[in-house]
């Protein structure tokens, strides 16, 4: 069998490009060491917001009275909670099965390494069931992924059982008392949440002085305030020094403002970025250009070597799965010779805690520091009807313009429901919407849309509602 | 990997057919290697590559129509190039996009074939709400700017780009002004013309170039007429005299050919004739370069003979022979059918007494020339025969009021009524 292209990785990134290569005409096989759908599906963004869907239902539950509600002894089954993300896994690794199938696209299980080949890098394949297959395709397109950063230097390695990864933090046997989450970002993030609303004692460290620290400042004190509000802890600006493990505990130290302390807790959870999986592929032998472990990619995902593209989270930061999935699309869309979009739009980022967190385009802070000239307003939710009426009526909305041009450069928002609203944002950027056209919109009411809109009109000092 | 472009041969060029490939999948080409023939407005022309490179995919199937200027139509997998996917799949998605009248929306950019005008001229310009602020603070004419957005819309990056190169700014004369807006066409239908009841030819490039250029022309040029007779026995008999002289040579020179020559001349005479309209003034044109209409098929296109002023009658001979067979076959240059200064159009041919030019913008003037016939003339109070021939200036009222129209005609006829002129 000649295939025109070989995915390596069916994670989003990779799927979906074989899937549009399939579709522009190309005869395309992906090859995937473990289960389609890659670490998205199966151990990233689904299954954990199965978890916090639980989660948030429970917390709700607990909250009855706030809507004039009762029910007698509300409780979990904390295996239940996980079997149940387990079973949404499942499905949607069945339904990526099904999409290959449809697309005629090959599926071939096995790890896959790189050689030397003629229009593109040669693919030997050792076979999950045994064997090797060797595959010369025109083209070779790289998703395989990355994984959570491990330190060994101070003993933040996982082992599954008193130190976790954000795997072992997706299934969990018990659930733990006490736990300390070393990392604020939005995987950090999303655990302490989830482990909160179950009862766990949750401290975040975050080495950085605030946490989220990619989000907006505000956004980030505004997120600090509501999580404590839940109970969660943080130490921000703190150095981890040493994990140490006992038989059920494990200490973690750290050092705060020229201060040691140790927090002791059942399990700690390492959050602390991500390594991609660019080893063992024989990159290096192929002589692929890689920075800080990431393959070298432009801005159509080829790399340097003849007929080897890399997307996705191989390829470097943000490590999104819709940037993973938009850059293989756009590779298989060049690598077909179709007429590309070429807008470049911007990569939005969710948190899906309980507030959510959502954001696109550039902070007030990065704005700073290019010196653009922006007016910026805000409007939060404690002032939107329906967020009031739901119950809903912290955190905000603030967008940020150019002063000049109006152009929409970042929006950011924390509340409940927002990883839901920001696309609005994202279409209004691609489409280079100005603050007059979203002045102009008519938002549904009573939505908490509306605070778009009136965050919009408060840059220009025309907020009515507040 | 480079992109090979719809390449634009003529600065009126929107878009051709792209007629015929030289070149296949896997073939290699050096820079200056003919890959294509593509048949403009005016002409078919050969498409010299640029790069050097093995050809990884043809994008554009050969006989596509309309293919817009700058559209990728092939592929050069260079250095670090990859290789293209199974070659009859990849023509797929740019094929769709040629303007067949089946295709669903056609982007904006390709003229619909039922319209006589480029579509572009009287769209709505697609730009973006940021891009409109943008040539608004800028003051920039997005007409003249080229979207690179989806279908064609204008987006930032189109405006950063324009302000860098300096298109649209207000004021500069741009190229790609496009006309005011076209008349709706109402279909033959409306108008009472049973479907079935006639054969539809469509519009090849040149077609919709005359169709556009010409109604600009004739609707915004304020023009008009000047018409006189002029004797030709002095002329015929000098040229029975020159081309018994040039015999041996094999040259042999056309009345036409004079006329080429007087009106370059009576151009020296009369420079204000020689002009051009712009916004910033009048464009007086230092050399006359005269282009003459030809006929052929499908059309008609106007060659040009350069600095005639300065050319011997057999140099002028010999040039209008090689150019009229080379425009009949559809191998001149731009260059040798673009930029001329002064337009003849003659009709003597095929027996029109008398006709009324539209002018050939952005020509001041076009000469029409009817044929030569005996007619009885009156001389000293007697009538007599003499061989005469009717010619009509239209001038551009813009650049050429109706005293320097006719000033210049009249000039005009002394050289051609007495040519031993042409020698002073």
């Amino acid at each position: 069998m000649s295939y025109d292209l070989v995915v390596i990785g069916s994670g989003p990134g990779g799927y979906e490009g074989a899937i549009r290569a399939s579709q522009n005409g190309l005869k395309v096989a992906i090859v995937e060491r473990e289960l389609l759908g890659g670490i998205c599906l199966n151990w990233g963004c689904i299954p954990t917001k199965a978890l916090l869907k639980s989660a948030e239902v429970y917390d709700k539950v607990n909250h009855l009275g706030d809507y004039g509600l009762k029910a007698e002894k509300a409780g979990f089954d904390f295996t239940k909670i996980v079997e149940r993300s387990r079973a949404v896994a499942k499905q949607l690794n069945g339904g990526v099965g099904y999409l290959m199938k449809k697309n005629k696209i090959d599926v071939i299980e096995g790890f896959a390494t790189l050689e030397a080949g003629k229009d593109a890098p040669k693919v030997r394949v050792k076979l999950n069931k045994g064997g090797e297959q060797v595959l010369e395709p025109k083209n070779v397109m790289l998703a395989v992924g990355a994984r959570a950063r491990e330190i060994p230097a101070i003993g933040a390695v996982s082992d599954g059982e008193r130190i976790w990864t954000y795997r072992n933090a997706l299934t969990p046997t018990a659930l733990p008392k006490t736990m300390v989450v070393i990392g604020s970002g939005a995987i950090g993030i999303e655990f302490a949440s989830f482990y909160t609303s179950l009862g766990a004692d949750v401290t975040v460290i975050e080495a950085l002085d605030r946490i989220l620290p990619v989000e907006d400042q505000e956004v980030s004190a505004e997120a600090k305030k509501a999580f404590e509000k839940r109970g969660i802890k943080f130490r921000t600006g703190a150095k981890v020094t040493k994990l140490e493990k006992s038989k059920d505990s494990v200490t973690v130290n750290l050092e705060v403002g020229g201060k040691s302390e140790a927090l002791k807790a059942d399990v700690a959870i390492v959050a602390v970025g991500i390594v991609a999986n660019t080893e063992n592929l024989g990159l290096e032998k192929l002589g692929v250009e890689l920075d800080r472990g990431h393959v070298k990619n432009d801005s159509h995902g080829k790399t340097n070597v003849k007929g080897l593209f890399a997307i996705g989270d191989c390829a470097g930061p943000p490590w999104l799965a819709h940037k993973a999935s938009h850059e293989a699309v756009h590779a298989a869309d060049y690598m077909a010779g179709k007429k590309l979009s070429n807008l470049n739009p911007p990569i939005p980022g969710c948190t899906y805690a309980t507030p959510e967190v959502a954001s696109v385009g550039i902070t007030e802070q990065a704005a700073k520091e290019q010196k653009l000239d922006v007016k910026i307003g805000r409007f939060p939710f404690k002032a939107n009807g329906k967020a009031i009426a739901a119950g809903e009526p912290g955190g905000f909305v603030k967008v940020i313009f150019d002063k000049k041009t109006g152009a929409l450069l970042g929006a950011h928002m924390i509340g409940a429901n927002v990883t839901e609203m920001v696309q609005g944002f994202c279409l209004a950027i691609t489409m280079e919407a100005t603050e007059e056209d979203l002045q102009g919109t008519i938002f549904p009411h009573p939505t908490m849309s509306e605070a778009i809109l009136e965050a919009s009109l408060d840059a220009d000092g025309k907020m009515i509602n507040l | 990997m480079t992109d090979i472009l719809m390449p634009a041969l003529s600065p009126t060029m929107e878009e051709g057919i792209l007629a015929k490939w030289h070149v296949k999948v896997g073939d290699t080409v050096n820079a200056g290697d003919v890959i294509a023939e593509i048949e403009t407005d005016k002409a078919t022309m050969e498409v010299e590559a640029v790069d050097e490179g093995v050809v990884e995919a043809i994008l554009i199937e050969a006989g596509t129509e309309g293919v817009k200027v700058n559209t990728p139509i092939a592929r050069l997998a260079g250095e670090g190039g990859s290789a293209a996917p199974a070659p009859q799949k990849a023509p797929e998605a740019p094929k769709a996009e040629a303007p067949k009248a089946e295709a669903a929306p056609a982007p904006k950019a390709e003229a619909p074939k039922a319209a006589p005008v480029a579509a572009s001229s009287g769209d709505r310009i697609k730009a973006s709400p940021l891009a409109r602020r943008l040539a608004d603070i800028n003051k920039l004419d997005l007409k003249a700017v080229k979207g690179s957005g989806p279908r064609g819309r204008i987006i930032k990056r189109d405006i950063d780009e324009a302000l860098k190169s300096g298109t649209g700014k207000a004021g500069a004369a741009s190229a790609s002004t496009p006309a005011a807006e076209p008349r709706k066409a109402q279909s033959l239908e409306q108008l009472g013309i049973a479907p079935g009841s006639y054969d539809l030819v469509p519009l090849d490039g040149m077609r919709k170039v005359i169709a556009r250029r010409l109604t600009d022309s004739f609707r915004d040029i304020p023009h008009f007429p000047l018409t006189v007779d002029i004797e030709l026995d002095n002329l015929l008999a000098a040229r029975a005299k020159i081309n018994s002289a040039l015999e041996a040579q094999g040259i042999k020179v056309s009345v036409n050919d004079i006329v080429i020559k007087a009106v370059a001349q009576a151009l020296k005479q009369v420079p204000e004739a020689n002009a051009s309209f712009t916004p910033e003034g009048i464009a007086l044109h230092h050399n006359a370069d005269i282009a003459m209409a030809v006929a052929i098929d499908g059309g008609l296109i106007t060659p040009i003979v350069r600095k005639a002023e300065t050319k011997s009658l057999s140099q002028i001979a010999k040039e209008t022979k090689d150019l009229a067979a080379r425009a009949r076959d559809r191998k001149l240059k731009p260059e040798e059918f673009q930029g001329g200064t002064f337009s003849v159009s003659n009709l003597g041919m095929f027996g029109i007494k008398q006709f009324a030019s539209i002018i050939n913008e952005p020509q001041g003037c076009i000469l029409s020339v009817g044929a030569g016939e005996q007619r009885p003339v009156v001389r000293h109070g007697q009538l007599a025969v003499a061989t005469v021939m009717t010619v009509t200036l239209t001038c551009d009222h813009r650049v050429v009021d109706g005293s320097i129209g006719a000033k210049y005609i009249t000039a005009l006829k002394s050289l051609l009524e007495d040519p031993i002129k042409l020698l002073a």
